[in-house]
């Protein structure tokens, strides 16, 4: 099928992104990468009255390091944030988590901020963001807020970004950034969204957090000891059952992968 | 008015900003070696190159590739019956049968031998897993970029001797 008809909108600054959207009173999306929003408009699921392509917007597609963060603007695509050199030594989960999203025609498109926004409950950037205490830098209306990564999603495909607001960057504590990380998916073909996976940091004094994705209508945070931690995961999240798999399937799933994925940050 | 650059030529084009790169090159430039499978990025069939970088047509409007360089299937053969060598080696390995897929399968490995011009057959094999091909099966396909990569490798040094 084909999109329906809507406005296009080509703003030249962040600040006129979000008077672009503010001006259409919730009617209007922004639009990064395209790879989630384009299909649900071809299949007439998603009619924004515009979109607003904020592409050529430069300032978006940087990756710096400040005194404390690794700073990721959030046009930053897949296969950028999986080979770049700044993300690799910062930040070599996201660069992992991004290896495994789609395909390489999705990753060359899609971005970090459109990861973090469409909130698929089965995305592998919002875990693993959330697994590095990462934060969002959103500007809108009223000026810039930061939120953390965690939390972030209140429900599936679904956020507490307000109407006009616009995701700018992520930000990657270097302490966080430089735990030791584990990360462990399954799904039925290569490139398909995770039916189950974990990713998992681990703290100083055998601590460790791991984010769930695929095992609950948002990702799910487990905190605590790194002994033990699988079986808390197990216990703690409520998976749907579809037709992929069994809620039953991939709750021991979640304990067999964070039990990957812990073993593979205590290997960093 | 949209300016559009396909293949190395200039377009002028009046597109509504929901068309799909995918159907402009189709129907409004006629360049239909550009295939629409599934219309929603799963099959692969419409990848073509955005400055050099495999993409879903189906995923991206005309207006978004404004300024960009868009290369599609017709781009390879230098025409007169003359293949590109990746194409050489698609035919020699019969690893096409309908065709279909062959034009996002083409660009796919194109992206990925720009990078990395002599693939491993597991990088070759990762890189595709988004273009479905729905009868040859895929073992003569990643045969054939294997091979293809050879050749071009083979052609591309010897044309550096000749200039040499």
């Amino acid at each position: 099928m084909k999109p329906a008809p809507f406005r296009y909108l080509r703003p030249a600054s962040v600040a006129e992104a979000v008077d672009m959207l503010a001006g259409h009173g919730g009617e209007a999306r922004p639009l990064a990468g395209g790879q989630s929003l384009v299909p649900l408009m071809n299949l007439r699921l998603a009619r924004p009255a515009a979109l607003v392509d904020i592409n050529p917007l430069d300032e978006l597609d940087d990756v710096r390091v400040d005194a404390e963060h690794l700073v990721i603007g959030a046009l930053v695509r897949h296969r950028r944030l999986a080979a770049d050199p700044l993300v690799a030594r910062h930040a070599p989960l996201l660069a992992e988590a991004a290896r495994w999203i789609g395909h390489g025609a999705i990753r060359t498109r899609g971005t970090l901020g459109g990861s973090l926004a469409h909130a698929d409950p089965a995305a592998e950037l919002p875990c693993a963001a959330a697994a590095l205490d990462a934060e969002l830098v959103l500007t809108g209306p009223a000026g810039v807020r930061v939120l953390p990564a965690a939390g972030f999603a209140d429900g599936a495909y679904s956020t507490r970004l307000a109407g006009a607001e616009l995701i700018t960057a992520v930000r990657v504590p270097l302490a966080a950034g430089a735990r030791p990380w584990g990360f462990a998916e399954l799904a039925r073909r290569h490139g398909d969204f995770a039916l189950v996976l974990a990713a998992v940091t681990a703290g100083g004094e055998g601590a460790a957090t791991a984010v769930l994705g695929g095992a609950g209508g948002v990702a799910l945070r487990v905190e605590g000891p790194a002994a033990g931690l699988a079986a808390r995961c197990r216990d703690a999240c409520d998976p749907a059952g579809d037709v992929h798999a069994t809620a039953e399937w991939r709750r021991a799933m979640v304990e067999v992968l964070v039990t990957r994925a812990v073993a593979g940050a205590l290997r960093c | 008015m949209l300016s559009l650059r396909v293949n190395g030529a200039e377009h002028r084009l009046e597109v509504e900003p929901r068309r799909l790169l995918a159907d402009v090159l189709r129907e409004d430039l006629g360049l239909t070696g550009t295939h629409l499978g599934c219309e929603q990025g799963a099959c692969g069939a419409c990848t073509v190159l955005l400055d050099g970088a495999a993409v879903r047509s189906c995923l991206l409007f005309a207006v978004q590739a404004e300024g960009a360089e868009v290369t599609t299937v017709e781009a390879l053969a230098p025409g007169g019956g003359e293949l590109h060598p990746l194409q050489e080696a698609f035919r020699d390995h019969h690893a096409l049968q309908c065709g279909f897929c062959t034009p996002g399968m083409l660009l796919a490995a194109l992206d990925l031998l720009a990078r990395s011009p002599s693939p491993s057959a597991d990088e070759v094999r990762e890189e595709l897993a988004g273009n479905l091909c729905r009868c040859t099966g895929y073992q003569r396909i990643i045969a054939a970029v294997l091979d293809g990569a050879a050749r071009m490798n083979r052609s591309f040094s010897q044309g550096s001797a000749s200039r040499g």
